[in-house]
């Protein structure tokens, strides 16, 4: 049986109050929201608080000035079946479903798929397996088991909406004691297996904002080994926006291939004043897919991952480009 | 590790609505949902699979919409309307799934079954004439390592056939 520890619960009724709870307990505490990554690594001990402050609710999904703004325990379910967010921003509605399995959507939120702890063959395993092969940096250890020469963790960046913000450009609302303040997406995240997010330790996340102009065009297509309910294995994020038949804008952001959500400019440059041909296509591809670099530390070989990372970027493409072609 | 066990433990008067019935309990808070179920309420129709998300078979409906009962709080879940399996007959009429699942042998083994059809009935709530994508989709949650699927698929075709009919 795998229990969970023995833990203190707390419910503060603001975000205010919860980052305050979460700045006085400092690393005794953590965040939970829906719990579905949480409670699973708390069992396996990957974490040892002894206090869980809860995400006070903070629903609602709408639309205003050109942009969605989406409370952070928004579950994913919902983000997913909002007809609104389907029919302007497909590519995170999209990425959204694709968490996971279904009952896990229903408790999942959005915020807690945008902070998602990172993973490793060598450190989502139980307390006793993760002894017995001797523990890793990330966890209990001093030493990377993917990398043992190595001074820092790879631990895999496993969110498959924070590429898929990132590409709209999209920014996190982050309530710390004293007040809110506004990060983009893109800074949200740091290039360390450990240390992953660049917010204070105490900030909730307590909504997401998505710039969705009219005439972007977006794509998510995710690779795993069960289309039911696996982490990726690498996924690809698209937003373009097209002047007749010639690129006018495009940003391409992959998921699980570092440790942090990887951003590509250079593919989306590339593809600007261009036509979408199946050459230009495959060229931003192949640009795409250059800094990816997946190790030996998450499901199916890293070679065959590296390859499929172009794969993936030209159907995330060509999704954004005609969303009704798959 | 060692220092969790001198840990106080923390306790709370705990209101829970499970298949209609109200329960004031007094809990850790850091018992799962699955093992109030099973072990306070004696309600072990909800299985104890994985108990890390993977499996479904601890899927109870929380207002509604199946969730994972290993990964909630009790706390968590009051104020919410919980549905176990045993909550799925009325009186001594099994629920129109129960009677298909049993006529087409969709349960083997049963261990995944209390989970499957909870997961279906969400799905019938919702969508009453669910395509055959669509029963996929819903029950893409749910591990049966016995069936194949194939019988649960058409078990909750039939189910679904019956209660339009009806």
């Amino acid at each position: 049986m795998l229990r969970l520890p023995r833990l203190r619960y707390l419910r503060p009724a603001t975000a205010a109050e919860a980052a305050a709870r979460l700045a006085e307990l400092g690393t005794r505490a953590m965040f939970v929201a829906g719990g579905t990554d949480l409670f699973p690594n708390l069992k396996r001990r990957q974490f040892e608080p002894d206090t869980l402050v809860q995400v006070p609710p903070l629903k609602g999904l709408r639309r205003a000035d050109g942009h969605f703004e989406i409370g952070a325990t928004v579950t994913l379910a919902e983000a997913a079946a909002h007809a609104g967010l389907r029919a302007a921003l497909p590519g995170f509605a999209e990425a959204a479903g694709l968490v996971s399995s279904p009952p896990l959507r229903n408790a999942g939120t959005l915020g807690g798929n945008l902070c998602v702890d990172t993973r490793c063959n060598y450190y989502n395993m139980t307390y006793e397996w993760r002894k017995s092969i001797g523990f890793c940096l990330k966890k209990d250890g001093d030493i990377c088991l993917v990398a043992p020469s190595s001074p820092r963790c790879w631990a895999v960046s496993s969110s498959d909406t924070a590429p898929a913000a990132m590409v709209l450009g999209a920014s996190v609302v982050l309530a710390g004691p004293d007040g809110e303040r506004e990060l983009p997406v893109a800074a949200l995240y740091r290039d360390d297996g450990i240390e992953y997010l660049a917010k204070q330790p105490h900030e909730v996340v307590t909504a997401i904002r998505l710039p969705a102009p009219k005439g972007l065009l977006t794509g998510y297509v995710k690779l795993r080994r069960r289309g039911s309910i696996d982490f990726p294995l690498a996924g690809a994020a698209v937003a373009l926006t097209l002047d007749g038949p010639i690129v006018t804008g495009c940003r391409v952001a992959l998921a699980a291939v570092a440790s942090h959500p990887l951003e590509v400019p250079e593919a989306g440059a590339f593809l600007v004043g261009k036509r979408l041909t199946d050459e230009t296509i495959s060229a931003a591809a192949e640009l795409a897919a250059k800094p990816a670099r997946p190790l030996d530390n998450a499901d199916l070989t890293h070679f065959w991952r590296k390859k499929m990372v172009r794969v993936i970027v030209e159907r995330a493409i060509r999704r954004a480009a005609t969303p009704s072609v798959t | 590790m060692r220092s969790e066990l001198d840990r106080p433990v923390q306790r709370e008067l705990t209101r829970l609505r499970v298949n209609g019935e109200e329960f004031e309990l007094y809990l850790p808070v850091h018992k799962t949902l699955l093992e109030v179920l099973r072990e306070d309420l004696k309600l072990t129709g909800t299985k104890h699979g994985c108990e890390l998300g993977e499996c479904g078979t601890c899927t109870v409906l929380v207002d509604g919409e199946p969730q994972l009962s290993c990964l909630l709080l009790p706390l968590q879940a009051e104020g919410r309307e919980l549905t176990t399996v045993e909550g799925l007959a009325e009186g001594a009429a099994l629920h129109p799934l129960q009677v298909a699942f049993a006529e087409l042998g969709a349960a083997q083994c049963g261990y995944c079954t209390p989970g499957i059809l909870l997961a279906a009935k969400a799905l019938l709530v919702r969508d009453p004439r669910p395509s055959r994508d669509g029963i996929k989709e819903a029950l893409a949650g749910n591990l049966c390592r016995c069936t194949g699927y194939v019988k649960i698929i058409e078990a909750v075709e039939l189910a679904s056939q019956r209660m339009a009919e009806a």
